[in-house]
């Protein structure tokens, strides 16, 4: 029978049980839109969880103070006092450092900030120019600092967009405005980007001063709470986190690795701190992703299943009028397939669309997961045509007079 | 020297259903020339649907042989089955078995388009059809808009539709008005009368008559096979 027939003639027969047909293909729109709906929005869950981790910067190695021994009294970890600035120094200018781009030494401290009436309390972090483009800060507003600001040790501040919602309200550009950081006053040269991050990390809550002007004017320190460093390239990231670790062990009169009073972590090792959480999180999916199309298919099954009575009869009436069992299986074949497909189509969309206004909605990351809707619609379109051809086949095997007799 | 279209020696049907085994068929022989007009009467639950089930190869027998137009029925492939219940065989059922949503027209084309016919020539064959058995303004009627009378006739276009030499009818005037039943009768009269070989099953006296042929079945046993005289009177000399 030629295909094209074959088509024709299953349109008609699905049109003929407009009520079942109808049943049969929402079923497998509720099936297959679920799982995609479901598994994207997993999926873009997911995407936001690594994308906050990556917007730290992929090059990016950073020294931490390690652990100071003094006796068998073990100091309390990131309140150490071993990086200085002339360890971040020697990183810039050693002849045997090669595969380092860029070096931020850093300054944290948490301050108390006013401005006006509003008062709160955050992180003040003390940097070079060069911080922004090893830590990828990009500016909403204003100017970011410059070497003379570091020079002069200037009274100069750029907010993160969380600390000037916090002082300035929403919208209010706090650009030459002052501010008074721990008694001091700031002007505000400018505004960065939102950057998103979570909880104690969070980017968007700090602010940013010159290096020189954290340590002496503000804190009264003369050591580095942390020195980032952007390498070359992703490739020699282990390079790097070695050459700059045997400096820093000559220069701290150290021999062994394990005596070291630093630590250097990639965004590996924090992606792997986080993996704890990301994995947790990709086995929920799958098994969400694993139980949405197993009820979407139980659905679809009990839907092809649901006919199978009436369409027996159909069937032994058939063969009783000289139809061959090929001609019948082809026929349920080709109207399952008309079926799940029109379904699945249809499924997709809405499974697509209904992701897309979610993610709208909130804010998401909208990004479609091929993979799921490939799974997604093969699956149930697999289910579809399977539950549609085998009762039929089954059936078509009987002898006629069996077949009108089913009950 | 008659042709032998249906020929069946100690044919038995039984049907198993736990414990119980049902004799429906036990044993039977018979043999039916071309251009006869038998009639099949017996009692409720006689074996005379499981018969014609089986003569119409809609069922298989569970032992014996049946010979149709010389060929070994048992023998044939599901294909050729179907081949010849498209072809040689139009079966008329007792319950009509129409198919349901489907109108009076396409369900007389079904038989035609298994048969590969053209689709132009099959609406014209089915529309010659439903004109013959008078229901000419009923061609877009489902089932469920039809009378009994007027759904059998429906069954009956089908079941001539691709001019089979055999006509099998279980019960055709079973449901239906008297006045109709006549009608039916006329049909099948003038189908005989064309050459077509007819068994029809009926419990009425009246409308067995209708055959040159009236065969008895009782338990499954052919109890009496025997001349019907009406129709021999009237058409005897014309028929050989
Ligand atoms: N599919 C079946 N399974 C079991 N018994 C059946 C089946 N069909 C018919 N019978 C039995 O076979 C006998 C003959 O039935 P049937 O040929 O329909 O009789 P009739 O048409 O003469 O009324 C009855 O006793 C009936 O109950
Ligand atoms: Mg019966």
């Amino acid at each position: 029978m030629k295909i094209t027939k074959l088509i024709k003639s299953g349109i008609k027969n699905l049109a003929i049980n407009k009520m079942r047909t109808g049943l049969a293909v929402l079923g497998i729109v509720i099936g297959i839109g679920s799982v995609i709906a479901l598994v994207s929005l997993g999926e873009s869950s997911k995407k936001a969880v690594q994308s906050s981790i990556q917007s730290i910067g992929s090059n990016l190695l950073t020294v931490l103070p390690g652990f100071t021994f003094s006796g068998n009294v073990r100091g309390a970890m990131g309140g150490a006092q071993t990086l200085t600035n002339e360890d971040a120094e020697a990183i810039k200018t050693s002849s045997r450092i090669t595969t380092v781009k860029s070096v931020s030494p850093e300054y944290s401290g948490r301050a108390q900030i006013i401005a006006g009436r509003n008062n709160t309390n955050t992180q003040v972090v003390g940097v070079e120019p060069v911080y922004a483009q090893v830590r990828k800060i990009s500016l909403e507003k204003g100017s970011f600092l410059t070497s003379q600001h570091l020079t002069s040790m200037a009274k100069v501040a750029v907010l993160g967009p969380g600390v000037a919602e916090d002082l300035f309200g929403e919208g209010v550009d706090p650009v030459g405005q002052t501010i008074r950081i721990n008694g001091k006053n700031f002007l505000v040269i400018g505004l960065t980007k939102s950057k998103g991050g979570m909880g104690m990390d969070n980017q968007d809550d700090r602010i940013i001063v010159p290096l020189t002007t954290a340590q002496k004017q503000l804190f009264g320190v003369k050591y580095l709470s942390s020195i980032a460093l952007e390498a070359k390239s992703e490739a020699v990231m282990t390079q790097a986190q070695n050459e700059v670790g045997y400096l820093l062990l000559s220069r701290h009169k150290l021999t062994a690795v394990e005596d070291a009073d630093f630590r250097i972590m990639s965004q590996e090792d924090i992606l792997q701190a986080a993996s704890a959480v990301t994995g947790t999180f990709t086995t929920l999916l799958t098994g969400i992703a694993a139980i949405s199309l197993l009820v979407g298919g139980i659905g679809i099954m009990n839907i092809m299943l649901m006919s199978v009575t009436e369409r027996t009869r159909e069937i032994g009436l058939r063969k009783a009028l000289g139809a061959k069992k090929k001609t019948i299986v082809y026929q349920f074949l080709t109207e399952s397939i008309i079926l799940t497909f029109t379904g699945g189509l249809i499924g997709i969309v809405l499974g697509i669309g209904g992701y897309y206004l979610y993610a709208r909605a909130n804010n998401a990351v909208f990004s479609l997961s091929f993979s799921s809707v490939f799974l997604a619609f093969f699956v149930s379109a697999g289910i579809g045509v399977l539950f549609g051809w085998y009762p039929a086949r089954k059936a078509a095997s009987l002898q006629p007079i069996e077949a009108l007799r089913y009950e | 020297m008659a042709k032998s279209v249906i020929n069946i020696s100690r044919l038995s049907k039984i049907y198993k259903s736990d414990s119980l085994e049902l004799k429906a068929l036990d044993d039977i022989s018979l043999n039916i020339n071309q251009g006869e007009f038998v009639a099949i009467m017996g009692p409720s639950g006689s074996g005379k649907s499981t018969l014609m089930h089986i003569l119409g190869a809609l069922d298989l027998p569970t032992g014996g042989t049946y010979l149709l137009n010389g060929q070994n029925v048992g023998l044939l492939s599901d294909d050729q089955l179907a081949d010849i219940r498209n072809k040689e065989i139009g079966f008329v059922f007792q319950a009509y078995n129409l198919l349901a949503r489907t109108s009076a027209i396409e369900n007389v084309i079904l038989p035609l388009d298994y048969a590969g016919v053209p689709e132009p020539e099959q609406y014209e064959r089915a529309l010659a059809m439903l004109k013959k058995v008078g229901l000419a303004d009923r061609l877009s009627h489902p089932p469920n808009k039809l009378s009994g009378g007027q759904q059998q006739r429906v069954a009956i276009a089908r079941a001539l539709v691709m001019n089979p030499s055999i006509i099998l009818a279980d019960e055709p005037t079973g449901n239906i008005a008297s006045a109709q039943a006549e009608e039916i009768m006329a049909i099948f009269e003038q189908l005989n009368d064309d050459g077509h070989t007819i068994v029809m099953i009926t419990h009425e006296p009246d409308i067995a008559e209708h055959a040159q042929r009236i065969i008895h079945l009782l338990d499954g046993k052919i109890v009496k096979d025997g001349n019907g005289h009406k129709r021999r009177i009237i058409n005897g000399k014309a028929k050989e």
